[in-house]
């Protein structure tokens, strides 16, 4: 796990102290709201629906355990007792006091975290693969490039005050648990003729207008990849629209210009600008990717697991769905689901973090990684020890077996908590895993991804939802817009709009007869919910939707 | 042909705790939507708006929100200060706990 320099401690103590005198400025009244706010934002710090929120970054996901005690802490002291886990691989607090902000911070730095650049118009929080280093189709780490590209675009001068938000992610393996064509820029590091390099990917994005991101370079090698993003992200940092924000991302810069524009352009500013380039960034790459050296993996036998698994259903239902095959005999990775029917996706309590902390401490190798799809990995863990981590993790409300299922919803906080939302999206996550529980169908329907945003923000990603519902405010009323068939990995696809919206009573109803459709339409019970739309496309689902009329007329228009 | 205006409270985040506040008619800020000033003169409903949003040292984000007038006083119109009125609908942890 990386550990910060001198230089990162220097630079993130100084960052707080400054913020903490901009915020006393702000209170004594030094500084108007108007000068406040970009520099709040700068440092992760949003004004919400009710109260302040503050945007903690957990790059590429990765916590120590004595970070996610720290996590826990902050959410005692300072919120309600509880974070939220965000897609972006972030945690939110909800609930914090203004003037509380610069401690959080300094209680942050200790732990070697902080907020810089969760927010405003510069490059995010980098995210990867959330089995990185463990997965068994790895082809490369994505974390140490994930942090050289944090280090390289922190405090970045040519790229704070952009057109607007950035966003990349990083792969390592084949299967794409990163989305990367869904970001402004997507890395999938791989080998070419011997070489490390990465397969780029640009103007992928959400939001407003889906896109998906296109190759810009096939394979750039490790040692020229940060002069080529500089280079793309320079070249849309200059053609950006800042005329209209809703078409200020890059995604729209390629519409507009085209790939092989845009591709000419980056590299006519690489061919002038890798010169600048000296290898200091591979020197320091060199020491990042020392510092995630695997841990040392022990042979021991895997007789409790197998003897747990064979007699112990509760068990082997939590093994099958939440367990991922992991690189080392004997080993797996375990997933920690943050989605107990009917409670918040996302959302952990104090006690609950400091339960998976002890757990990584004590099992795991003390690691613990946050998924884009708002769940808690535990990457290294022996199987001996699954039976055990499995008892702890049940006794405080944490061993759902849902990963992948019905009920693994990921959820934006919506208008319960955000300022930009046009519905809420929670209650509605809650009620369909409440319903598909009492059903008691979601093994027999197995793998199926929905995913809801309470905006046309689209931070619940349901643009790539297999079901995707985009909450909306219809006349005054919570209305909601169903898609199908969108698809979050490496065959990346956005849904189609089935029809007319759903209002919040008719939404859970709409949502069970679609996957009824499903269940009797699917030729046989290997066949996902995904393959099913995509052999019969929209009809049979339409039709359970809207009825055999409706579906019929709008066909016809 | 303008639009008939409806009648509004002055409602805003409180700097400190960002908590949802409301101007009284005493110039008071206060959590409860129940003791707002209501607004049904569009132009005296734009003056305490003006003089709302320069107590900058108080509160953040002063802006006119639509209400229906009842007997218990000032209803949201809209559910998103419906929602901004109780707190979030997933814990009952915001207002809804304490008011």
């Amino acid at each position: 796990m990386y550990s910060y320099s001198d230089f990162d401690h220097a630079f993130v103590t100084e960052r707080n102290r400054q913020f903490r005198q901009q915020v006393e400025r702000r209170i004594d009244g030094s500084l108007t709201e108007d000068e406040f706010k970009p520099l709040r934002l700068m440092n992760g710090l949003y004004l919400q629906l009710h109260a302040y929120m503050l945007r903690v970054a957990i790059p590429y996901g990765t916590l120590s355990s004595r970070q996610m005690h720290r996590l826990a802490d902050l959410a005692e002291q300072y919120d309600k007792g509880y974070g939220h886990f965000t897609t972006r691989q972030n945690i939110q607090y909800n609930w914090p006091e203004l003037r509380d902000i610069p401690d959080m911070l300094d209680a942050l730095a200790e732990v070697q975290m902080h907020a810089i650049q969760t927010s405003g118009n510069t490059i995010r929080n980098v995210t990867a693969d959330h089995f990185a280093g463990a997965a068994a189709d790895e082809v490369m780490d994505p974390r140490p490039v994930a942090e050289l590209i944090r280090q390289w675009s922190t405090d970045h001068p040519e790229f704070q005050a952009m057109p607007r938000k950035f966003k990349i992610a990083v792969t390592g393996s084949a299967n794409d648990r990163a989305v990367i064509k869904a970001h402004d820029i997507g890395l999938r590091l791989h080998e070419k003729d011997g070489v490390a390099g990465a397969e780029v990917v640009v103007g992928g994005g959400m939001g407003r207008t889906p896109m998906i991101g296109k190759t810009i370079a096939d394979h750039v090698p490790m040692a020229d990849l940060l002069p080529y993003l500089e280079a793309v992200v320079s070249v849309w940092n200059l053609l950006g629209r800042r005329d209209n924000k809703y078409k200020a991302r890059i995604k729209i810069t390629v519409h507009e210009h085209g790939i092989e524009d845009i591709r000419a352009r980056v590299e006519e500013v690489y061919a002038l600008i890798r010169p600048t380039f000296t290898g200091v960034d591979q020197t320091l790459y060199d020491t990042i990717k020392a510092q995630f050296a695997a841990p040392s993996f022990t042979k021991r036998p895997v007789s409790a697991f197998d003897d747990h698994y064979a007699k112990d259903p509760v068990f082997r239902a939590w093994a099958d769905t939440n367990l991922h095959p992991h690189r080392a005999e004997g080993y797996a990775i375990a997933q920690i689901s943050l989605k107990a029917h009917g409670e918040t996706p996302g959302d952990a309590t104090a006690e609950q973090m400091r339960v998976m902390a002890d757990i990584a401490r004590d099992f795991g190798h003390d690691e613990l990684r946050i998924s884009h799809e708002q769940n808690v990995v535990l990457p290294h863990v022996h199987k001996a020890d699954l039976p055990a981590i499995h008892a702890r993790l049940k006794a405080h409300g944490l061993a759902t077996a849902n990963i992948g299922l019905v009920s693994d919803i990921i959820a934006c906080p919506g208008m319960d908590y955000c300022a930009l939302a046009t519905a809420r999206s929670i209650p509605i996550a809650q009620q369909i895993a409440t319903r598909f529980d009492e059903l008691k169908l979601e093994h027999e329907i197995g793998e199926l991804k929905i995913k809801i945003s309470g905006c046309i923000n689209a931070c619940g990603h349901h643009h790539v939802g297999h079901i995707g519902i985009l909450g909306l405010d219809r006349a005054g009323v919570e209305n909601y817009q169903i898609t199908l068939g969108g698809d979050h990995t490496e065959t990346l696809a956005l849904g189609e709009r089935t029809g007319p919206g759903f209002s919040a009573e008719e939404i859970v109803p709409a949502i069970e007869r679609l996957v009824g459709a499903y269940l009797d339409h699917r030729a046989d019970r290997d066949e996902t919910f995904l393959a099913t739309y995509r052999r019969l496309g929209m009809a049979p689902f339409k039709t359970a939707l809207y009825g055999e009329q409706t579906a019929k007329r709008s066909k016809a228009a | 042909m303008p639009r008939e205006f409806t009648p509004k409270v002055v409602t805003a985040n409180a700097l400190l705790s960002g908590e949802v506040v409301y101007l009284t008619a005493n110039d008071d800020w206060s959590p409860r939507l129940s003791e707002a000033e209501i607004l049904t003169d569009e132009a005296h409903a734009q003056l305490r708006l003006i003089e709302a949003s320069a107590r900058q040292s108080e509160i953040v984000g002063a802006y006119l929100a639509d209400m229906a007038q009842c007997d218990d006083g000032p209803r949201p119109t809209h559910f998103r200060e419906e929602f901004r009125r109780t707190g979030p609908s997933n814990y009952a942890h915001g207002k809804q706990a304490d008011l």
